[in-house]
């Protein structure tokens, strides 16, 4: 909605700086180019790609290809801008009465005004890119569509092309010679398609669009071998569990819409996000809308982000390929709902009253997920399902980290969590690509020897899930940790608040993710093979992507080293956080924590407690055991859970992942689709129908009655019989043999003009 | 050229098919294929003419009648022959030329039993005279007899070529309707004679009840016969049983057109007729509109999880998805009103295809029992997945046109129109949201149930399940790149409809507010109903205009 951007410049005292321009390099404001590939990859291969020698995967790997080297490219073009872009910023016109009648929609010049306020933290203020057409015009107003590209776009634009391209390389050999391989690449080009159109839009509308189809393609993906029940049963849980989230989204969506529009002059509503933001930000909307809208969306972000209590169906969704789990369900669809919140984060920083260090619903939603999730992921025997367990706690850090406010390190640790997770996935997807299982209990154990690459790729990728410096996973959970500025000692961390049960929260799930990451390790590539068929090491096309998200796993992290981290020069120090933090008028003001030494250390040493717990358990005990029993073990023969009876009982509560999906797929589900609608049904059969059949069987009756009586005898036939009733069923209309159509029509014409002269009469 | 489309181009587009039928009931009933040749020409014909009109349609003057033609036709109660097509009727319009066309080429090789072409062809072309007569007329004398023109050939159709059940299906669907129509007779008689008006001409009733005050309660009982009419067509809930009915005994092309086009002269009259004529009425009638729009939406997607027989199911989806059109309508905002009509074309190319696809399945399994089928995208999978794109569709996938008619009927609920309650309607919003998580689940269960899995043992090997067939095809192809279409580019249709929608509310505006002194606008109520906040809004908009 370009109108609102503008003002006049009579007007320019009065207006709100945006944060946005329309300025801006080529490669920036047609970043709409990058989504646009694999849609067009998605329609040849669907049309073409059964042709094609490579089935249409060498279409959708070109595609990504190309869009990976746009991301790139714009990437770049983004340093440029952020450093040294001094361009014109737009102004947001508000309805305020004062110079409500100066205002006019042919005022289009922009005002040249390059300083800005914000100005705290990363240096000059960032202008986010912003460039759109009209979608469509309901009510006399134009919604639009476009591309906002700032920081975070540009980040998610290179992680989503990056992985797509290296998942696409490596499922041509993991589904070569699959049933339906040519429409795996369809979908995967459209996946890809959709999740850049949400990263870059403009609107919440294009959002809600483009979410709803990333939905779809997990939908279908998830879904991929349907001919099994237990995959489309996967499938439509995630779907549906989704859609339930997504109500949460069409009413926040509808409420911000609303809210936004009663601000602005000449309109009745607005979707666009930099609007949204800033007047949240500076305090036009009400606290409650906000407060309302903010807990609509976070329904959204707890079904798409895996949340609790909405996870469930992320664990079913690992019945997918393998290669869709790295892409979809850990690297990119399941960060929509943090990235949502970090594009809105005006919104939700307001509206949950982030800033103000009392425990908000998403600092307590992020907290308990990761602590759930990291305790279901200890039960798990399906590898997939372990890690599917630690996206749902990482995911959870995530949440949790928005929720305190340190935003930087949110997007960060989904930064770095990208690499790390594609890398375990897929590492996982070239184990069971030998062994033809997911079970590590039952099919894996010593794969080590077998499958090196794949073994020392994924012994990083766990170091950098788990936290240990120098890699990945360390630097942003540090980061997390110090954000929640619970941190005590020595000074503590600053940030947004005092939160210190987050903190706690944090601290445990690091232990508890370095001990089932070693718990896994151990039981896919220690001990001995407890499998059959000969081991042998993946090709190429599955060994290189491994190395490359292994070498990012590794090096990620120093992109966003601490300030203040006197090991390196200032201008090394918060590279992430300078280009990809806004400082605009769309985004809140937070305050930043202050790393810390202190807290550094002992996270590190609480992981390392995880570690050795675990180690001490597998790589000591079970294997001690192993070799007296002769046969490679997987847990202790008489471990605590067959001796304590509380270990037990957890371990149970545990198995039943917390009896969740007893209640919504036994109880919510079946109650509506069982009982519910089978009574619903009745009640519209018997009763509304019932009625319907009465009084046409009435009719018939009087009919009758008039027929026999009035007509026959007093009017001698000069009304034609309406019907004759069924002999035996005493007259049910469903039994009518014959009626004359006619006749009823001429009744009813006659009884509606008696009835129209009625009416007139009396009224 | 121009002129011929100017002064006739409505007339003989209302009327080809009533020629093509005189030359039919000539042709003797053996020539099969000619009788199939003559009405695909004739649908043609008639597809030809709507081409000629939208490129002669003036798209930056959606909001006034063009092509209109006013005469003198019963002079003694004052009715006229008018006709005129804007951005409110346009969209309908066409979805019925583009559907008849293509239900004819659906039924070419395998019409339903007792077969008979020509009587069935024939009766489709009446349909199309109907249909296409009431979204064009202008008087609501025409407007009732076209209404009551679309009636016999559909009762015949379910009568002659439904199923089983046919005759109980097809006498409910008559008298159901015929007893709403009766009402809307009553209705609009009391309209004119109230009223005061100088013809049954709509613009005239609109002037006249604007000028000549009706009492409250009049103007209330008059809403209610329409709404009684109108909502039975819808259907809406708790007056949808016939549908169901209908639906599952109708012959596959029956069900199309009842489902694509039938089910809009409801909606449509509510918002050509009832809304503009009666507005202080439907502002007191909305919430209750709204409320049982609502119901219809929770109430249609539990029943069709009760449901087992997949064209039962579809049927019931109907009126889940009409619920989300009614709750446009309800609004009474240009807002809810567009969405209403975007739902109404979408509902009528994404059901009217979900009902092709129902009737392939049955010609192909000879069963719609969802409980026997399954495996039909190891089957037939082209046919599978456009069933998925369907259901996809249907259930409101953004992308797809089915969307654009749920969610902005959702979003306008947030707010209203001046003189509803803000809470009632926000609660229904919520509800309606509710709606599409149970559209997904009883859309995707049949999807899975139909369409994954293994064949079952009964069909593995029949050699009669074939894949999409040519004739399939061409019906499909292009209400499936309409989906597609106005799902990616909803401009589409909004941008058609939005100019005539806000004409037909603000009349009351302009009428009362702006042309009389605010005493008497005062006087009318109409100021109750569009609030002040609007009335300065529009003076803005006119005054911006005029620059």
């Amino acid at each position: 909605m370009t109108e609102f951007f503008i003002i006049a410049e009579s007007a320019s005292q009065s207006g709100i700086p945006l944060g946005i321009t329309s300025g801006g390099s080529w490669l920036l404001r047609n970043a709409w180019i990058i989504p646009l590939l694999p849609a067009l990859s998605f329609l040849g291969i669907l049309f073409f790609g059964k042709r094609m020698p490579k089935k249409g995967a060498e279409l959708g790997i070109t595609a990504v290809g190309a869009a990976f080297v746009l991301a790139v490219l714009t990437g770049i073009a983004w340093f440029d801008h952020r450093d040294n872009y001094h361009g014109e910023e737009a102004h947001l016109a508000v309805a305020a009465s004062e110079h409500h009648a100066e205002e006019g929609h042919s005022d289009h010049e922009k005002e040249h005004d390059e300083h800005s306020d914000y100005d705290h933290g990363h240096g000059h203020s960032s202008l986010a890119v912003s460039n759109t057409v009209t979608w469509f015009q309901t009510n006399g107003v134009d919604l639009s569509v476009g591309v906002l590209v700032d920081g975070l776009s540009v980040m998610m634009l290179f992680v989503v092309t990056l992985i797509s391209l290296l998942v696409h390389i490596y499922s041509t050999d993991y589904v070569g010679g699959d049933r339906r391989y040519t429409h795996y690449f369809a979908f995967l080009s459209l996946f890809s398609a959709s999740m850049l159109t949400l990263v870059i839009s403009e609107n919440t509308l294009q959002l809600l669009v483009a979410w709803e189809l990333v939905g779809v393609c997990s939908f279908a993906l998830i879904g991929h071998w349907w001919e099994e029940k237990p995959n489309s049963d996967a499938a439509l849980k995630a779907f549906l569990t989704n859609r339930v989230g997504d109500m949460g989204l069409l009413v926040g969506v509808t409420i911000l819409f609303f809210s936004v529009g009663s601000v602005l002059p000449d309109t009745f509503g607005s979707f666009s996000i930099a609007v949204t933001n800033t007047v949240a930000n500076n305090g036009l909307l009400s606290h409650t809308a906000l407060l309302v809208a903010a807990a609509c969306l976070m329904a959204a972000v707890m079904s798409k982000s895996g949340q609790f209590f909405l996870h469930t169906w992320l664990p079913d969704a690992m019945a997918g390929p393998t290669p869709v789990s790295a892409l979809i369900h850990a690297a990119t669809m399941v960060v929509a709902g943090v990235f949502m919140i970090a594009r809105l984060y005006g919104v939700f920083f307001e509206g949950l009253s982030i800033g103000g260090s009392s425990i908000n619903l998403m600092a307590l939603v992020g907290g308990i997920t990761t602590l759930v999730g990291a305790s279901l992921a200890f039960v798990q025997r399906d590898i997939k399902k372990v890690l599917a367990y630690s996206t749902i706690s990482q995911l959870g850090y995530m949440v949790l980290a928005l929720g305190v406010g340190a935003w930087t390190a949110a997007v960060f640790h989904l930064f770095t969590h990208a690499f790390f997770k594609a890398c375990l996935f897929l590492g996982s997807g070239s184990v069971a690509h030998a062994v033809h299982s997911f079970d590590m209990k039952s099919d894996m154990g010593g794969m080590r020897k077998a499958m090196p690459h794949t073994y020392r790729t994924f012994i990083i990728g766990s170091i950098a899930l788990a936290g240990l410096p120098p890699l990945a996973g360390f630097w942003s959970k540090d980061e997390i940790l110090a954000g929640t500025g619970g941190w005590g000692l020595f000074g503590g961390t600053g940030g947004n608040g005092a939160y210190t049960l987050m903190l706690v929260m944090g601290m445990i799930t690091a232990a508890l993710t370095a001990a089932y990451m070693t718990r896994c390790v151990y039981l896919t590539f220690f001990g001995e093979f407890r499998g059959h068929g000969d081991l042998h090491e993946s090709g190429p096309r599955i060994v290189v992507p491994l190395w490359i998200l292994a070498g990012f796993a590794v090096i990620a992290g120093l992109f966003n080293l601490p300030k203040g981290f006197q090991l390196v020069p200032d201008s090394f120090q918060e590279r992430f956080g300078h280009y990809v933090e806004p400082v605009a008028g769309y985004f809140p003001t937070i305050a930043h924590a202050t790393p810390s030494w202190s807290l550094a250390i002992v996270s590190t040493l609480i992981v390392l407690g995880g570690v050795t717990a675990a180690w001490w358990y597998y790589f000591v005990k079970v294997e001690a055991a192993s070799k007296a029993a002769g046969k490679s073990l997987t847990e202790l023969p008489n471990g605590p859970t067959t001796v304590y009876p509380l270990a037990k009982l957890i371990h149970n509560l545990l198995d039943k992942k917390y009896y969740l999906d007893h209640l919504y797929t036994g109880i919510i589900a079946g109650g509506t689709k069982g009982p519910l609608a089978r009574v619903a049904y009745r009640f519209n059969q018997q009763v509304i129908d019932g009625t319907v059949d009465r009084v046409g069987e009435t009719a018939v009756k009087s009919g009758q009655f008039v027929y026999d009586k009035i007509d026959q005898l007093v009017v001698d036939g000069a009304v034609n019989t309406s019907g004759r009733l069924s002999s035996e069923a005493g007259g049910e209309l469903r039994k009518v043999q014959s009626g004359k159509v006619q006749s009823y029509a001429a009744i009813l014409f006659a009884a509606a003009t008696v009835l129209a002269g009625i009416l007139i009469v009396i009224v | 050229m121009e002129n011929f489309i100017n002064d006739w181009g409505l007339t003989v587009t209302t009327f080809i098919p009533l020629v093509g039928v005189a030359i039919m009931l000539l042709i003797p009933r053996a020539q099969e294929e000619l009788h199939k040749r003559m009405a695909l020409a004739t649908s043609l014909l008639v597809a030809v003419m709507g081409v000629l009109i939208l490129t002669e349609f003036d798209f930056d003057a959606t909001d006034k009648l063009q092509f209109a033609v006013d005469h003198v036709w019963i002079d003694v109660i004052n009715s006229h022959y008018a006709m005129g097509l804007d951005g409110m009727s346009l969209p309908l319009v066409l979805l019925t030329i583009l559907i008849v066309p293509l239900c004819i080429v659906y039924s070419w090789n395998h019409f339903p039993e007792p077969q008979n072409p020509k009587a069935f062809l024939i009766l489709i072309l009446v349909l199309e005279t109907g249909m296409i007569g009431t979204f064009m007329a202008q008087d609501l004398v025409l407007f009732f007899v076209f209404f009551e023109v679309v009636l016999l050939p559909m009762f015949f159709m379910i009568a002659v070529w439904g199923g089983d059940d046919r005759r109980y299906a097809s006498l409910k669907f008559f008298l159901y309707t015929l007893f709403g129509s009766a009402l809307m007779l009553v209705s609009f008689l009391a309209l004119y004679f109230l009223s005061g008006s100088e013809s049954f001409v709509l613009s005239d009733l609109i002037e006249a009840v604007a000028a000549n005050e009706i009492s409250r309660t009049a103007g209330l009982w008059i809403f209610a016969g329409m709404f009684l009419g109108f909502g039975i067509k819808v259907p809406m809930f708790p007056f949808h049983t016939w549908l169901p009915d209908a639906h599952t005994q109708a012959p596959t092309v029956g069900s199309v057109i009842l489902a694509a086009v039938l089910l809009k002269l409801g909606t449509y009259g509510f918002i050509r007729i009832a809304i503009p004529v009666l507005p202080e009425a439907a502002v007191e009638w909305a919430p209750w509109i709204g409320l049982l729009a609502v119901i219809g939406i929770i109430y249609g997607a539990l029943g069709c999880l009760a449901q087992t027989d997949m064209k039962r199911l579809i049927a019931f989806s109907s009126v889940a998805h009409m619920g989300f059109v009614m709750l446009g309508i309800s609004t009474l905002t240009d807002f809810g009103i567009n969405a209403a009509i975007m739902g109404m074309v979408a509902h009528g190319l994404i059901t009217g295809m979900l009902f092709f696809i129902a009737g392939s399945v049955k010609e192909r399994y000879h069963t719609l029992d969802i409980g026997r089928l399954g495996g039909l995208l190891v089957q037939a999978p082209r046919m599978g997945w456009i069933f998925g794109l369907c259901v996809m569709a249907s259930l409101g996938l953004p992308g797809l046109a089915g969307f654009w008619g749920e969610f902005p009927a959702i979003l306008s609920a947030y707010n209203p129109g001046n003189g509803l309650s803000v809470v009632t309607f926000r609660t229904f919003m919520v509800i309606a949201a509710l709606g599409t998580v149970l559209a997904a689940g009883y859309l995707l269960w049949l999807l899975q149930r139909a369409a994954f899995g293994t064949p079952k043992e009964e069909f593995a090997d029949d050699p009669a399940i074939t894949d999409v067939t040519k004739h399939e095809w061409i019906s499909w192809a292009p209400i499936l790149a309409l989906i597609v279409a106005i799902g990616i580019y909803p401009n589409l249709v909004f941008r058609v409809t939005d100019g005539a929608v806000d004409a037909s509310l603000d009349d009351c505006l302009q009428v009362s507010a702006s042309e009389l002194t605010p005493e008497q606008a005062e006087a009318l109520g109409c100021d109750s109903i569009y609030g002040l906040g609007e009335m300065s809004h529009h003076d803005e908009h006119a005054a911006e205009t005029n620059q």
